[in-house]
């Protein structure tokens, strides 16, 4: 229709009347890939939960060989990430093109300090051969405060639900560095940030993910 | 020119326009060339290309079967070997299930067919549905590639520890390749859900909403939901493969039992993933080819939603030999039970529908016919396996072959081919040949009885499904079923046939032969890029019969887009002023 994209901003795709319902539909489609994302994530609860009902004092035995101090510090690193994000969006709404470059770098600045601390975490689990299945090797001393038969188990799905949780920060840094360099460009404007709103979506979702994670995994006694 | 008044007082300018017949441009003339076609973010587009990818592997899986039934003639060895036997009964499911039936009314028919029966110029994410279509064909590769590394006999459920003990490679490439299709089929209803909800025309409020519109919404709702939980079971299966996480495979610690509820969770709701969009096209069909409106409008639409729901609760019916609690299996034979009802509403609602109508049989109409016959028995012999005592002497006999068959190709293939036949103008601009369209849908329906009534006869008397061998005293079933697959191979190749000779021939097809009042038979055939030459303004209902064909052409006027006063807000009846 040449009679709509006359009037269209540039940013505005050719099937959407208007920017409203572009921003909308954008949002909606966030809303329901987090509505996936949750159901992905529901699967790892309910083996979680089953495995946890079926053999309680392997989960409070295990829970104790992860790092209550460095998981704590991590939470509250992606909180505030979260906060850096909502800020981004608030400065994009703003026009402060200064102020969501520097939201969006000091989220990205938490986000690798989370995984560096990850890696550091399961570097040292590693070391001590806790590793997920048939790499499950633990050296005795390990061995002897985890005399659950079943330990390996815990660790599986420990490394599985942190370890897709970590993918799922590394595609978000991603997003970020790509939001970044467009942010540099002067794409967006407090007409055009949808970009970022439905990347900030996605970001709170990972960073709640992580808030049930935390407790499941590390404070169970 | 007319006014259309909305209750804002808004007046937004209407004015007719009546499809060409015989338009110069197209979506066929506009983007020309193979690249065009391959990078291409046009609906339509993705839509044929999803239904020629569809129609290949029907056409695989479907040699398949008929290699499966071949072998099946004799009671021992006819000609492959038991190991491959069991490859390929895996192959046929697996490829049926996941390749054909999932992406098939959706993908192709849904793809095509949702924003123009919308009034909108695309899906509201193009670039995604593209890619959807690309991430198929990954999977597909994927699976090929398992295929050629000698092929998996874990049957398409992939249960634990069968999927977990045999050869984990060639399994690990299929599981990786079913993961990557779930995210095709999430992208496509992620798409449709929010096209539904933010692009309508001016005018299509929920109740002038197409009940196809409804049950690709229903459809929608439940890949959102369901897709996802296979996705990680999928994912648990591969890294058990690769790794041995110990989750599902018994050997390691795990739980199979774990693993079958994992997965039906997911692939229970996929049956009604693969029928409620059949129910869509049934209900388009029925009314263009009875001139009637709809009988049960809100029931058709609502039951749909409510198949969406109960649908999640039943999944236990599958498992009710597995080792489930006594209370748990009641409660999901119960909830089983329950399922039926929405769907019984369903058909009640066509038959009242067809009452009084003045019924035209062309071929989609026939296979509207077929349908409810062949759906209707499905459904019973459904309600026969969810009750307790009988499912313990059916379970895995070739009594819930013949079941799944009833319902999935007798529902979902039936009505696929109802709606191709009946879009087939529409998308291609060919009209396909009358007498050849009824001689095949005489011929499938033969075939199909043939091959799957025996087998509810040797189910209900104790012939195991998936068995390489039997005894003598199933021969004559097994032959009878066998014929009947040869009955249903020539039927299918003689559609093959009248459809490209239809694409090959000169003769245009009008723009709306059907006369149908649906919003999508209001553009030219084949349909302009942007389907509609004005932002279509709805005022009538999708099934408005009674009402005079002109009223349903009605464009936007150019220089107020409708969008933001009437979008939300009913728009007024027509004012007639100087007509």
């Amino acid at each position: 229709m040449a009679n709509h994209s006359a009037t269209h901003p540039a940013h505005v795709q050719h099937h959407f009347v208007d920017s409203d319902q572009q921003f909308e539909s954008a949002k909606m489609g966030m809303w329901v890939f987090l509505v996936n994302e949750i159901l992905f994530f529901g699967g790892l609860f309910t083996a979680y939960i089953v495995f946890r009902a079926w053999y309680p004092d392997l989960f409070t035995q295990a829970a104790q060989e992860l790092n209550k101090l460095w998981g704590g510090v991590n939470t509250i690193v992606l909180i505030g990430s979260s906060l850096t994000v909502a800020m981004a969006i608030r400065s994009a709404q703003k026009n402060q093109k200064r102020g969501l470059e520097l939201n969006l770098l000091f989220t990205i600045i938490l986000a690798c300090v989370f995984l560096v601390i990850k890696y550091f975490e399961y570097e040292h689990k590693l070391h001590l051969g806790i590793a997920p299945g048939s790499f499950w090797n633990p050296t005795p001393e390990i061995l002897a405060e985890l005399s659950h038969p079943k330990a390996n188990i815990f660790f599986s799905i420990y490394y599985v639900m942190t370890g897709i949780h970590g993918l799922h920060v590394l595609v978000g840094i991603g997003l970020m560095i790509w939001l970044y360099i467009r942010a540099r460009k002067g794409h967006f404007s407090s007409e055009y940030y949808t970009p970022v709103e439905i990347t900030g979506l996605y970001w709170h979702l990972v960073d709640l993910i992580w808030i049930f994670l935390f407790p499941l995994l590390y404070l169970i006694e | 020119m007319e006014a259309v008044k909305t209750s804002e007082k808004t007046t937004l300018q209407v004015k007719r326009f009546k499809p060409s017949e015989n338009p110069t441009t197209n979506f066929f003339t506009e983007e020309r060339g193979l690249k065009a076609w391959l990078t291409t973010v046009d609906h339509k587009k993705i839509g044929l290309m999803y239904l020629g990818a569809v129609a290949f592997f029907f056409a695989l899986a479907g040699f398949l079967a008929i290699a499966l039934r071949t072998e099946l003639w004799t009671p021992a060895k006819t000609f492959i070997e038991a190991d491959t036997y069991n490859k390929l009964f895996t192959l046929h499911g697996a490829m049926m299930v996941f390749f054909v039936l999932v992406p098939s009314i959706p993908a192709a028919l849904g793809n095509f067919i949702l924003p123009m029966q919308l009034g909108a110029k695309d899906v509201a994410f193009p670039r995604l549905n593209l890619a959807s279509f690309y991430i198929y064909l990954i999977g597909a590769v994927f699976t090929f590639i398992a295929l050629f590394m000698g092929g998996f006999d874990t049957g398409w459920t992939f249960y634990t520890p069968y999927s977990s003990d045999g050869d984990s490679a060639t399994v690990i490439w299929v599981t990786l390749g079913v993961f990557i299709l779930g995210f095709s089929s999430i992208l496509t209803s992620t798409n449709f859900m929010t096209t539904i909800h933010k692009l309508r025309a001016p005018g299509i409020t929920w109740d002038k909403l197409p009940l196809n519109i409804w049950a690709l919404y229903a459809t929608s709702i439940i890949q959102i939901l369901a897709t996802p939980v296979l996705a990680i079971t999928i994912l648990l299966l591969s890294l058990e493969n690769i790794m041995d996480i110990g989750i599902f495979d018994p050997a390691k610690g795990g739980d199979p039992v774990l693993y079958q509820h994992f997965f039906w969770f997911y692939s229970h709701p996929a049956v009604y993933i693969m029928i409620v969009p059949g129910f869509g096209i049934i209900s388009e069909v029925i009314t263009t080819f009875s001139k009637k409106t709809i009988f049960g409008y809100w029931a058709i639409a609502l039951s749909s939603l409510a198949i969406a729901f109960i649908g999640f609760l039943v999944w236990g019916h599958h498992m009710f030999t597995s080792g489930q609690s006594p209370v748990a299996t009641t409660i999901f034979s119960f909830l089983t039970f329950l399922v039926g009802i929405p769907t019984g509403i369903k058909i009640f609602n066509w038959v009242a529908t067809l009452y009084k109508g003045s019924i035209d049989m062309k071929t989609p109409m026939l296979y509207v016919f077929i349908f409810l016959f062949l759906f209707s028995i499905g459904g019973f012999t459904g309600i026969m396996l969810g009750a307790l005592s009988v499912n313990i002497h059916l379970h895995d006999t070739y009594y819930v072959v013949a079941h799944f068959h009833y319902v999935m190709m007798g529902g979902t293939l039936m009505a696929l081919l109802a709606g191709l036949h009946y879009w087939w103008p529409k998308m291609t601009g060919k009209m396909y040949n009358e007498t050849l369209g009824k001689v095949a849908a005489t011929l499938i329906f033969i075939g199909f009885n043939m091959t799957f009534l025996p087998q509810f006869v040797m189910g209900a008397q104790g012939m195991p499904r998936r068995y390489y061998n039997y005894i003598d005293q199933f021969t004559p079933f097994h032959q009878t079923s066998t014929v009947g697959s040869y009955v249903l191979g020539v039927a299918f190749l003689i559609i093959l046939y009248y459809l490209v000779k239809s694409l090959m021939s000169d003769e245009k097809a009008p723009a709306n032969p059907w006369e149908s009042r649906g919003l999508e038979w209001q553009s030219t055939s084949p349909p302009d890029l942007h389907n509609f030459d004005h932002t279509p303004v709805v005022i009538n209902k999708p099934y408005d019969y009674h009402r005079p064909m002109e009223e349903f052409q009605l464009g936007l006027a150019v220089e107020h887009n409708g969008h933001g006063e009437a979008h939300d807000v009913d728009v007024k009846e027509t004012e007639q002023e100087n007509s």
